[in-house]
């Protein structure tokens, strides 16, 4: 007899979703959706704001990586004032924001990999789901678990004091910033009674690439083997083809490596990218428009990063990369839990650039803000920790937002966790008496490695409503549904 | 002293509430002496297996599952918190409110710069989605809350003074510089 199993909600990773799976009278896997549930619409309700809120506004899309969404709003709104596509800002500007993506990145980065995702290493794929979380971790392996704790206050830290606060901050504003780093501020966060110093975030970095060698080592086959697929990989790269998250050009590798997006600027985005909308998830799928839907969806985050970018420019980052890139014999690689090992080379990178920023005696500088000539359009892309993140604004003569059009990370992630879940649930479930438990992590355990951010992705997703009748904690009809 | 039960959930939220839970830091290793976690998104917990001592709210009501969600909070928790400025007041999303939902999804799977040709005008409809509310509702409007944290998102400090002032039954000490509305 035919099923469908409901894994909802999608737990340790941030947001809402579930997946459907269906399987035939034989048992065997013949759809699987991952659904995104819910609508926010900010395209529409930030029309009309004041172009200048937006950096503030739209970073409550989500408060995991508010920065990215803070920053991007604040890139595009730089051309706007006429602050130049990327590299108009003051030294200051600049290396300020900067210094908090890369705060942001390390934090986001070791959340998710600590926080969400250890414990499926530590306790496996089917394990008790009772301890299989963050709390399970710090029983079991305490230092791990502590490491994880102090990694993610220190990124936190930075943030504070580069946005003022550590959620929803307020750093960026159009053309600029709106303070320094202070003396003290800095010589906080480089030289900070131990373990919250620059030094040893270094160190624990590569102690937790170590962490995921060594149980890579242990269990190649299953990490290798798993939702591992071919597919095109979209990301920023500086001008030069290094790895920059925070500004420079699209480009984007099929599965052999081959350019299909070669370094274009990112104000035409609209020209190379479409997203098609499908009635079973708010969230829309994005593809290059040349390649068209079937062939176009691409991967974006650590892993499309470190497969499209030429080099990384902090060095032990950079011998990581290239023991990463030898693995697969310099191919884009395509498995799916190597994102985990792409993002904590990432995290390594983010601190060995927070403890270069910091030692740059600019970001004590005074001049925050550039002005120039307004413009009605602007877009900012920025790299997010979980990948290539798109805003666009136009406003009108009295400085109003009259169109906002987002293509958050996650969303670019679509397709490629949709092919995932789909590899992972034939792979563990087709003809099995019974699904287990474990059967179903596992399919959590392939959308995890993306790292999804489904609060993210909701800004843009919608459902029809149907007829829906609401009461009130005293039965009092307080709201009658639209359709 | 038995361990308090403690339950969370982020129903129309950013998440940032409970990042900003997970901003008490070291803090956590005393907290997991104090409480254990039933339902939460940071384990696999998905539906409740025990009474509840504490439900933790994020978010307000935007959908027909968050308003199932929040009422399952209710039966299960004895003591129900509204975390943030979405439970307590709808937050950002209720921008929406002033507008007809129709225009929010025109704007997104139609209007769109980057949207496809969507001749058919597809939108999403599929009987898996939860039901869309028309206006986002704060907490209180749909079950009773009994504390209310603002903030956005509310000081680590905060969601700790108050959290151990519950567990432990003593007063909760609120110093004005923890209690922000932003």
């Amino acid at each position: 007899m035919s099923k469908k199993i409901t894994i909802e909600p999608v737990t340790r990773v941030e947001g809402h979703g579930k997946v459907t799976i269906q399987l035939d009278d034989k048992g065997q896997v013949s759809d699987s959706r991952l659904h995104i549930v819910e609508f926010r619409g900010f395209e529409r309700f930030i029309q009309g704001r004041p172009f200048w809120e937006a950096p503030v506004l739209v970073q409550r899309l989500c408060g995991i990586c508010p920065v990215s969404h803070h920053l991007a709003a604040a890139k595009a709104l730089d051309v706007i004032v006429g602050a130049g596509t990327g590299e108009g800002l003051t030294a200051v500007g600049d290396k300020m924001r900067r210094l908090m993506h890369y705060g942001q990145f390390f934090q986001s980065h070791v959340l998710h990999f600590f926080h969400l995702s250890s414990p499926d290493f530590l306790f496996g794929f089917d394990g008790d789901p009772l301890t299989r979380n963050i709390i399970g971790v710090i029983q079991e392996n305490r230092d791990l678990a502590v490491q994880g704790v102090m990694m993610r206050k220190y990124g936190q830290e930075v943030i504070k004091h580069t946005a003022g606060k550590k959620i929803h901050g307020t750093g960026a504003i159009p053309g600029g910033i709106n303070k320094n780093l202070s003396l003290a501020e800095r010589d906080e966060l480089l030289n900070g009674e131990a373990p919250l110093n620059a030094d040893q975030m270094v160190e624990w970095s590569l102690g937790a690439l170590d962490f995921f060698k060594a149980y890579h080592k242990a269990n190649v086959r299953s990490i290798d083997g798993f939702a591992n697929f071919p597919s095109n990989y979209l990301s920023l790269v500086r001008k030069d083809g290094a790895l920059d998250i925070y500004h420079g050009v699209l480009r984007a590798v099929d599965a052999e490596g081959q350019r299909i997006l070669n370094d274009v600027d990112y104000q035409d985005y609209d020209q190379y990218i479409e997203e098609e909308v499908r009635n079973w998830s708010y969230m829309k799928f994005p593809y290059l428009k040349a390649l068209g839907k079937e062939k176009g969806w691409y991967r974006v985050g650590p892993l499309a990063r470190l497969n499209v970018c030429d080099f990384i420019p902090t060095p032990l980052a950079q011998k990581e990369l290239e023991e990463f890139r030898a693995y697969t014999h310099g191919k884009p690689n395509g498995m799916t839990l190597h994102y985990h090992w792409a993002r904590l080379i990432e995290v390594l990178h983010a601190a060995e650039m927070i403890r270069e920023l910091l030692n740059d005696p600019d970001l004590q500088n005074e001049d925050l803000v550039t002005k120039g000539k307004k413009l009605l359009k602007g877009v900012g892309v920025i790299e997010a920790p979980r990948g290539t993140l798109f805003h666009h604004y136009e406003i009108n003569d009295n400085d109003q937002i009259t169109l906002a059009n987002l293509i958050v990370s996650t969303t670019n992630n679509n397709q490629p966790m949709n092919t995932a879940v789909n590899l992972t649930a034939k792979s563990f479930m087709n003809g099995r008496p019974e699904i287990t438990e474990g059967m179903m992590n596992a399919v959590e355990v392939a959308i995890r490695a993306y790292d999804p951010c489904l609060s993210c992705a909701t800004h843009a997703l919608g459902q029809m409503p149907l007829e829906l009748t609401l009461l009130n904690s005293k039965n009092e009809i307080i709201d009658q549904k639209i359709k | 002293m038995s361990k308090k039960i403690i339950a969370t959930t982020s129903l129309a939220g950013c998440f940032g509430c409970h990042m900003s839970f997970l901003d008490i830091d070291e803090r956590i290793l005393k907290l997991v002496e104090l409480v254990e976690f039933d339902k939460s998104p940071i384990n696999d917990i998905k539906v409740f297996t025990r009474p509840v001592d504490i439900g933790i709210i994020e978010g307000g009501c935007c959908n027909s599952e968050n308003i199932e969600v929040l009422k399952s909070f209710r039966e299960n928790c004895k003591v129900l918190v509204s975390l943030g400025e979405c439970a307590i007041m709808g937050g950002l999303p209720a921008l929406r409110n002033g507008i007809p939902i129709e225009e929010c999804l025109r704007e997104a799977y139609l209007d769109g710069p980057t949207v496809s040709e969507n001749k058919e005008q597809v939108l999403p409809n599929d009987p898996e989605l939860p039901m869309l509310l028309d206006k986002v509702f704060p907490c209180h409007e749909i079950v009773k809350v009994d504390y209310f944290l603002p903030g956005c998102a509310p000081d680590a400090d905060l969601i700790w003074n108050a959290l151990v002032a519950l567990v432990t039954g003593n007063e909760m000490e609120l110093p004005y510089e923890v209690v922000k509305f932003d």
